[in-house]
């Protein structure tokens, strides 16, 4: 490797950062003193470059303890792993929570995306920018110093849009901690940033429906004790792991193919063949990733299974891996969830401990290990050959395909990647029988369904509901428009999205249903706005979204994320360009040359939300011509 | 090898092979485009072991690093070897079919203990028989070599010392093993099969040993020719020396600065009665000269093949007429020939090829036609017929064998002749940097981001204990002469060896340090090692 190092050197802190996640350094050849040894021989090649997936997890660590990431810190990581400074530079500066400019050890994250400011949360971004300046971009922004304890920055959808508006406090340190917390008052923001506790003891898991017995996926949540491997016991955990093991993997891929199930993550692929398809691949080893990097705005259902459940997203990858031939799972986590991440740790060590996980699972050999792999706030990384990427230790950019995962996916090897919910209805098409789950919901869309509903709604959170019902029956079930306001919108699917009108309603939210309607289920987003939303703003903000989120990799997205959100802010400034209808077309050119050419769906969907809100709701209709 | 001068193994196989040995070669920086070949393999899981006393951008790519003491090759690998026949990994079969003097090899590695080889080359132990195992355990394997094992007054003893261990492991004759000098040019290879050397003619053949060769090549040129070689670079200037050698035509050569002991050189080429040179650039040898020919660069101004280090040979082709006066090397040889009174008309580049494939058999089935349809082709190529040989010596596999026996030599360490002493502390090894080519002639014409003029190269141990800062004025002198450079602090190098290239000899004539001390069989000199003494510049 040719490593061209800086000059740069790490503080004590830096290297004990480091240290601490990656070991003391061997020899003089990976950051440590000459040894006599080193002026004859080094060892690298394989060994080392193997070690590049450790570079995120590094970079988290160095993160965490101090704050950012210095030039010194970074040239440190470059030597103790073998990679050359500006690769590591292109890595960090991928991702929003690593900053490579200089930070204060307390950041707080205030949410100012579609769920949250409409319920307060730009109010509050306002009110804190009066009272304490502008929003913290590092030392070359309009902050000319850096706070010195505490900075508070805008963030994208933080996944507490039930509890909006929402806020992340960061704290670097030698025990650095982070808490997700929502709502949060101006008082309490304030209070944050002058550098008190973030505050305690809300509720964080909104599970209206709790208690219901027709639940199948949320009847642990809110019922269980989340850290007690016995509690999740009594309550029918890992029956289905012991059917599993008595059926065998070719029967649980039978199962899951049976029951017809659909990944919830957005695609709807048939989650049966995908295993199969994993569970066919001749080449070793086989992965297996949950992918929890859930961040599609308005989406925390899956949030809510792993700090309410926990045990069943640990359970229900051990079946999957069994089923197809893995001895290794990742749970890609976003960085923004770090309670789910403490009970998703604790978990599985407990199921370490009671040798559920480990060398010899149930003592049936088996062999299954679980790692959780924190994102660092990039959207992007949700997308499933980006997670293979991020997990690699090199920028989060999604790859072509072919090959596809179940083909070359993590290390190049059959990957099996499915969302936290997809994983979670397996236990119960084990618990009935895949035929029995079938049954459930309609022909074409089987099986019950997590929907978040936010934004204008009486009783926001988590509803599941078989397949089959219909758009009005969620509204109703969630208590209809808060305080009784006319519906204006609805935004189905999240960010990637479409808006939907008040006339919609009757839609049967199934796959058939929403696609003869032109509409997508994505996430399971049910975001309302009632008649005082500024929905231009709203689209805004979802252009925005997309323009910071895309990783830059591709030339349809990159320039046409840019592009669009012009000419929204355009439109909105009543200076559309040639005109109203020639500044639509331009929108609309743009919209389908991302959806055509884009490598990934972001690109792909960036369109979406922008043409429903033209097109379904005539945002535009009563719109000057500039 | 074994008879014929050029790499036994193709680029493609290198990138097909298990365990690549880098041996005195940092490929990574000077044979840049080999290097590419390499890394495919690296990425195709191949395992990368460097050889070389500094650690070099290639041993930063290596699985290993065998950071040796200057010129301890053959105790390194006769410790290999040893370590190899004591762990049952030799390839008996193998050397029973294709090998000769086994017993007497076997007998002579049996002193290079792992401990003793420890102490001569200072590589740990246990590194030495990680490389000897991997090695022989792989199921193909290469080893390619340049300067760091040519560049010493034992070259082709240190040489036989790799080919041992290829016979040892019967690591040769197959796809993707074998053994490989990597060629420092286009075309390096390419001079050698014309026979531009002093012992053999077109197609390495021995026109002394062999009277059906002498007689084919008498018959052809209308000639009788006398049964004894030539002179060798070296040889030539020991008879400069003597006074024999009185007269010099040199074509493409620099030696005024690329030769080692340049104080020397400078006396003995401007002593001569009589110097031409021929080159493309007015180098520092032909301002010594007498008469200059102006000459053409051969690689777009002229026509004809080119050899690369895998013996592919192709085609070049005139795209450029050459400037001013300068004149094709082909013309201006055949005008010298026509004024000394031999006529050869001026053939075509097509005409001299054809007459070389008429009197080598290995070239005669590379018509130009084929050339241009095959993109070029490998020798040995027989006929027209022939498809060209990827892999040498595939007859040691033959059972029985084919044609002579490989034979094992036996060959013992010998350190530099000049060796770091009270006087002169430090060993001064010289080599070449990315950028730049040889003596510059080539390249320093043109600028590049990567260049940083000439400088000392020492460890951050010495730079402490002489109280040297990076850049600093620093006097290397040896016992032939002084020059003055900046230091550059290197951490790829140990405590006691300093590193100088000789890219800048019009600012630092680094080759009025290095050591005449040449290899009797091949002629090269040791400008890998020499003694020096280091003092920084005051004031």
């Amino acid at each position: 490797m040719d490593l061209h190092l800086l000059k740069a050197i790490a503080t004590p802190d830096e290297r004990d950062a480091v240290d601490a996640h990656l070991g003391p350094p061997t020899s003089g050849w990976d950051g440590g003193a000459r040894q006599p040894r080193d002026a004859h021989t080094a060892s690298g090649g394989h060994e080392a470059r193997s070690e590049r997936h450790r570079l995120l997890p590094a970079l988290h660590a160095i993160q965490a303890r101090i704050g950012w990431i210095s030039e010194g810190a970074l040239n440190y990581l470059a030597e103790r792993l073998t990679v050359p400074p500006a690769d590591i530079f292109g890595v960090a500066t991928f991702y929003g929570l690593l900053s490579t400019v200089p930070r204060p050890p307390r950041v707080l994250h205030l949410c100012d995306d579609i769920g949250c400011r409409g319920k307060g949360g730009e109010a509050l971004c306002r009110a804190v920018e009066q009272a304490v300046g502008p929003a913290y971009h590092g030392p070359e922004g309009p902050h000319h110093t850096i706070p010195e304890a505490t900075a508070w920055m805008r963030s994208p959808c933080l996944g507490l849009c039930d509890h909006a508006p929402a806020a992340l406090l960061t704290e670097a340190g030698p025990k650095p901690a982070a808490r997700l917390f929502g709502p949060v008052t101006t008082a309490q923001a304030l209070a944050v940033v002058e550098g008190g506790a973030a505050p305690g003891g809300q509720d964080r898991i909104r599970i209206p429906q709790a208690g219901d017995p027709g639940l199948r996926l949320l009847r642990r949540v809110n019922v269980v004790d989340p850290a007690s491997l016995d509690d999740y016991r009594a309550h029918g955990g890992y029956l289905g792991l012991r059917r599993a093991f008595e059926i065998g993997p070719d029967a649980v891929i039978r199962e899951v193919t049976e029951s017809k199930l659909a990944g919830r993550g957005g695609a709807a692929f048939p989650t049966g063949r995908k295993w199969a398809a994993v569970a066919g691949q001749g080449v070793r080893p086989h992965y297996l990733i949950c992918n929890a990097d859930e961040s599609e705005p308005g989406t925390f259902k899956d949030r809510v299974i792993k700090e309410g459940d926990p045990f069943a997203v640990i359970e229900s990858m051990t079946i999957a891996g069994f089923a197809t031939g893995c001895e290794q799972g990742y749970i890609y986590l976003r960085g923004e969830y770090p309670e789910a991440r403490a009970r998703l740790s604790q978990a599985i060590e407990a199921a370490r401990r009671h040798g559920l996980l480990g060398p010899d699972v149930m003592g049936r050999g088996y062999r299954f290990e679980i790692e959780i792999r924190e994102g660092a706030g990039a959207y992007i990384c949700g997308e499933e050959t980006a997670i293979f990427n991020s997990i690699e230790g090199f920028r989060g950019e999604p790859r072509n395909k072919p090959p596809f995962p179940f083909q070359a996916g993590l290390f190049g090897k059959p990957t099996l990647v499915n969302n936290v919910e997809t994983l979670v209805n397996v236990l119960e098409i084990l618990r009935i029988g895949g035929r029995a789950y079938a049954a459930i919901g309609t022909e074409g869309s089987t099986g019950p369904r997590l929907f978040c509903l936010s934004g204008s709604v009486e009783r926001p959170g988590v509803y599941e509901v078989p397949f089959g019902a219909t758009l009005r029956d969620l509204v109703t079930l969630a208590g209809g428009v808060a305080e009784g306001r006319p519906l204006q919108a609805v935004l189905l699917g999240g960010a990637a999205g479409v808006f939907v009108r008040p006339d919609e309603l009757d839609m049967p939210l199934t796959f058939e249903g929403v696609r003869a309607a032109g509409a997508t289920l994505g996430s399971g987003v049910i975001m309302l706005f009632d008649d005082r939303a500024d929905l231009l703003d709203v689209v805004l903000r979802i252009a925005a979204f997309f323009r910071d989120e895309s990783c830059g990799q591709c030339v349809p997205c990159r320039v046409g994320t840019v592009r669009q959100e012009e000419a929204l802010h355009r439109l909105k400034a009543g200076r559309a360009r040639g005109g109203l209808t020639t500044e639509l077309a331009l929108l609309e050119e743009i919209g389908l040359a991302m959806k055509d050419a884009s490598i990934c769906g972001l690109g792909q969907t960036a369109y979406a939300a922008v043409e429903s809100a033209v097109k379904r709701l005539h945002l535009f209709a009563g719109a000057r011509t500039g | 090898m074994f008879g014929a001068g050029g790499g036994t193994n193709t680029y493609r196989e290198v990138e097909e092979t298990d365990v690549v040995f880098l041996w005195g070669a940092n490929a990574r920086e000077n044979h840049p485009i080999f290097f590419h070949h390499v890394l495919k393999a690296v990425r195709r899981g191949a395992a990368l072991f460097v050889v070389d006393p500094r650690r070099t951008t290639s041993a930063q790519w290596a699985d290993a690093w065998l950071g040796l003491h200057v010129g301890t090759d053959i105790a390194l690998a006769n410790a290999m070897a040893r370590e190899i026949i004591h762990q049952g990994l030799a390839n008996e079969a193998f050397i029973r079919r294709a090998t000769e003097h086994f017993e007497a090899y076997r007998v002579s590695v049996e002193t290079y203990t792992l401990a003793y080889a420890e102490s001569v080359t200072g590589v740990p132990a246990d590194v030495i028989r990680r490389a000897a195992e991997t090695y022989a355990r792989a199921d193909r394997a290469v080893i390619c070599w340049t300067l760091g094992i040519t560049e010493h007054h034992n070259a082709v003893d240190n040489v036989l010392a790799l080919i041992n261990l290829a016979l040892l492991t019967g690591h040769v004759g197959t796809h993707g093993s074998g053994v490989n000098p990597l060629r420092g040019q286009n075309n390096v290879q390419g001079g050698g099969d014309m026979g531009a050397i002093p012992n053999r003619l077109a197609g390495f053949q021995d026109w002394t040993k062999d009277p059906a060769v002498k007689a084919k090549f008498d018959r052809a040129w209308g000639i009788d020719m006398a049964p004894t070689y030539g002179k060798n670079l070296t040889q030539m200037f020991e008879a400069m020396e003597h006074g024999e050698l009185r007269a010099v035509y040199a074509i493409g050569e620099n030696p005024a600065q690329s030769e080692a002991d340049q104080h020397r050189t400078e006396r003995l080429l401007t002593g001569l009665d009589h110097l031409v040179v021929q080159d493309i650039f007015l180098t520092k040898t032909a301002e010594f000269a007498h008469v200059v020919l102006p000459a053409s660069s051969s690689w777009c101004e002229s026509e004809g093949t080119v050899t690369n280090s895998e013996r592919r040979v192709q085609r070049v082709r005139k795209a450029l007429e050459p400037p001013g006066n300068a004149r094709d090397d082909q013309w201006i040889i055949s005008e010298i020939a026509r004024r000394m009174g031999h006529d050869w008309g001026h053939p075509t580049g097509e005409a001299v090829w054809n007459e070389v494939r008429s009197l080598a058999p290995m070239l005669a089935g590379m018509s130009y036609e084929r050339l241009e349809r095959e993109g070029g082709l490998h020798w040995p190529c027989y006929d027209e017929s022939h498809p060209g040989e990827t892999f040498l010596h595939s007859r040691l596999w033959k059972e029985p064998r084919e044609g002579p026996a490989a034979p094992f030599s036996v060959v013992e360490h010998d350190p530099p002749v000049e060796m770091p002493d009270a006087e002169y502390p430090f060993q001064l090894t010289t080599g070449r940097r990315l950028d730049s080519y040889n003596t510059g002639v080539q390249t320093a014409g043109y600028a590049s981001p990567l260049r940083r003029g000439e400088s000392v190269d020492l460890s951050p141990e010495d730079a402490i204990r002489l109280g040297v800062a990076d850049g600093a004025p620093v006097r290397v002198t040896s016992r032939r002469g002084a020059v003055v450079a900046p230091a550059r602090i290197d951490t790829s190098l140990r405590a006691g060896l300093v590193f100088m290239t000789f890219h800048y000899q019009d600012e630092v004539k680094t080759n009025v340090l290095t050591i005449d001390a040449t290899d009797p069989k091949s002629g090269t000199a040791e400008f890998k090692a020499c003694a020096v003494r280091l003092e920084p510049m005051t004031g």
